[in-house]
């Protein structure tokens, strides 16, 4: 409504510097990555490729960024379905004990990752599972489901209940009721959950560093390894991919949904 | 809306059809000790609009709900066409329904909309779009079918969830206060719109509504809710004229109401006026005149009827409305334009014996 009054430029500055404020510590480890001597130094006196062929030469650490973002996509799919599905259930089975439930699914926020992460490798010793990628993938999606439930319950909040009914009477069972409309209008909350999820998984450290072995490492144990034993810039070109990878993550959807909003409009005027 | 006088038969031949008929027997829904549905019997014809009218609570939702199939019924059945349909899905009944407020597809543009149920019916796209298209052009709402369901006002939008309804021939339309959320005006179009589709494609229509004016102006026949039972069946004329309750006299048009007693076929009112009772049983009662039925004469005539003095006189243009006070309360009756009644004349008020309606209580 007020697009076009002179108080946009002016919030739209300041909007700008709080965001420059909140990013610019992390966007150093961009230069950082090209630098051409062996330290983290400033100001960045030449510029060199070296520590990105380093980077994708040694398995260690082209090996730590597949594993990363191979169990990133996979806990992060499976917490959206899992996720999507308990939030749907909660919201509408009206469980006597669905205030529990719906703890219990949001317990790994709160509890400590450390504590978290010690109960985890434990339990695999026992189970035999540490040290598996298949351990590490059950462990981040146990983490992210909490990150989907919540945007998908708010979601279902404002999801109207007798649209439902609406295409019940019109003829569609429950699974055409669910993939036609019930799906397509918490999608937002859904996508939401699964970029956290993701991100979740591809940045925690605590529960990956218990359950590390030398052929399995995800990117942030293999940096934190790194930083122990010898400081080069590798670790900023380890950052820097993290950095691109979540961004590219978090914004897919935003420019999908743009572009579906233009195809819209482009359809609507003849 | 050049073309409101249009006929559209052509486009509405393919959705044409011969209406189902409902049977609902013993139909109950209790919730822990309350009684929603409380045992009611009707038959809706094949083919006729019959509406359902009550008080917010008195049950008429919850029996288009079990029609519908969201809600099981306690006890009895719902029969359509003689077919038992009580525990079948509500997708597998081949009911077409319109909510109160709408309930379009937001994510989907006004043609997908009406495309749904056909959809579901696994009709090939290309027949899809065009019964779509002709339902669409029965409710004259063709040249959007294109735009984004949001950007319709809501007249549109509900006539948009009529043509959804009824585009694949349903064997019988299911309508929830459809227009409880429209302004009068709008109301009353839409009014006149379900009674020409009803006329042209023959469906059979159950129309759920609280307001007595609305069932009045739509229905073959209205069924007057009550604490969960049905009051009286008939058309509009019967429960009019000849009301079978005070609760259905008085929910329905104006009414003028008396408190008395009935003592040996005389009506007496509080305050001593003696009129025909009829037939009524002795004890305490009440008696019931619709303001069109009331005679009103100068105070010099003779005979029985009720002294009163005139309140007030308000001109309607066709008529007059008089509201007389008496010994027993305000009167009102409905006179001639040309009367010369003035406040403070002193009056007499009467009645055919058959008008008025004596009621127990």
């Amino acid at each position: 409504m007020n697009q076009r009054t002179p108080v946009r430029l002016p919030l739209a500055l300041w909007a700008g510097v709080t965001a420059l404020l909140l990013v610019a510590p992390t966007l150093v480890v961009i230069p950082l990555s090209f630098t051409e001597r062996r330290s983290f130094s400033f100001p960045i006196e030449g510029w060199s490729l070296q520590w990105y062929e380093r980077f994708f030469t040694d398995p260690r650490w082209y090996g730590a960024l597949g594993t990363s973002i191979a169990v990133a996509i996979g806990a992060a799919l499976v917490a959206t379905v899992a996720g999507t599905l308990a939030a749907i259930a909660l919201d509408r089975a009206r469980l006597r004990y669905g205030w529990l439930i719906r703890a219990l699914l949001l317990l790994p926020v709160v509890v400590p990752q450390i504590v978290a992460a010690v109960a985890i490798f434990g339990t695999y010793l026992g189970w035999g599972i540490s040290g598996t990628p298949l351990g590490l993938l059950l462990a981040h999606i146990v983490l992210a489901i909490p990150f989907v439930v919540i945007p998908v319950s708010t979601a279902l909040q404002s999801f109207d209940p007798t649209l439902e009914r609406a295409a019940a009477v019109l003829g569609a069972g429950g699974w055409g009721r669910f993939w036609q409309v019930q799906l397509p209008l918490i999608s937002p909350g859904v996508i939401t959950g699964f970029v956290f999820a993701f991100v979740t998984s591809l940045d925690e450290v605590v529960i990956a560093y218990f359950l590390q072995t030398p052929t399995l490492r995800s990117l942030p144990v293999q940096m934190y390894s790194s930083v122990t034993v010898e400081t080069d810039p590798t670790i900023a070109v380890a950052s820097s991919l993290m950095l691109v990878f979540s961004t590219i993550v978090i914004l897919l959807p935003r420019f999908f949904a743009a572009r579906r909003r233009r195809l819209l409009k482009a359809k609507e005027t003849p | 809306m050049s073309k409101t006088n249009q006929s559209p038969g052509a486009p509405a031949a393919t959705l044409q059809q011969t209406g189902r008929s409902v049977r609902l027997s013993g139909l109950s829904k209790h919730y822990g000790d309350f009684a929603a549905v409380d045992g009611i019997d009707m038959d809706i014809r094949a083919g006729e609009l019959l509406t359902l009218l009550g008080a917010s609570g008195s049950g008429k939702t919850t029996t288009l709900s079990m029609i519908a199939g969201f809600t099981t019924p306690t006890e009895g059945t719902v029969l359509i066409d003689g077919e038992e349909i009580t525990r079948v899905p509500p997708h597998k009944r081949n009911l077409g329904m319109v909510f109160q407020h709408y309930s379009l597809f937001p994510h989907m543009n006004v043609r997908t909309n009406v495309e749904f149920p056909l959809k579901q019916r696994g009709v090939p796209k290309a027949e899809r779009r065009r019964r779509a298209m002709e339902a669409l052009e029965v409710v004259e709402l063709a040249h959007r079918a294109q735009a984004r369901v949001t950007e319709l006002s809501g007249g549109q939008q509900q006539r948009i969830a009529l043509a959804r309804a009824l585009v694949f021939s349903p064997s019988v339309l299911l309508m929830d206060e459809p227009f409880g959320a429209l302004d009068r005006a709008l109301r009353e179009k839409m009014q006149m719109e379900v009674r020409r589709i009803h006329r042209e494609l023959g469906v059979t229509v159950v129309f759920v509504t609280h307001d007595q004016q609305e069932a009045l102006t739509l229905s073959d026949r209205i069924a007057v809710f009550e604490r969960g039972r049905i009051e009286q069946v008939g058309t509009p004329e019967d429960l009019y004229e000849r009301p079978a309750s005070l609760h259905v006299a008085t929910f329905l048009g104006e009414s003028n109401l008396l408190p008395g007693t009935v003592d040996g076929g005389v009506f007496v009112t509080r305050s001593g006026s003696r009129l025909s009772a009829g037939s009524a049983e002795n004890g305490p009662a009440t008696l019931v005149v619709r303001p069109e039925h009331v005679r009103v004469q100068p105070a010099t005539g003779t005979g029985a009827g009720i002294a009163a003095t005139v309140g007030e006189v308000v001109y309607l243009g066709a008529d007059k409305r008089l509201v007389a006070v008496t010994a027993d309360g305000e009167i009102t009756a409905r006179i001639a334009a040309a009367e010369g009644y003035r406040p403070g004349d002193d009056v007499r008020l009467g009645w055919e014996p058959g008008a008025a309606a004596v009621f127990p209580g």
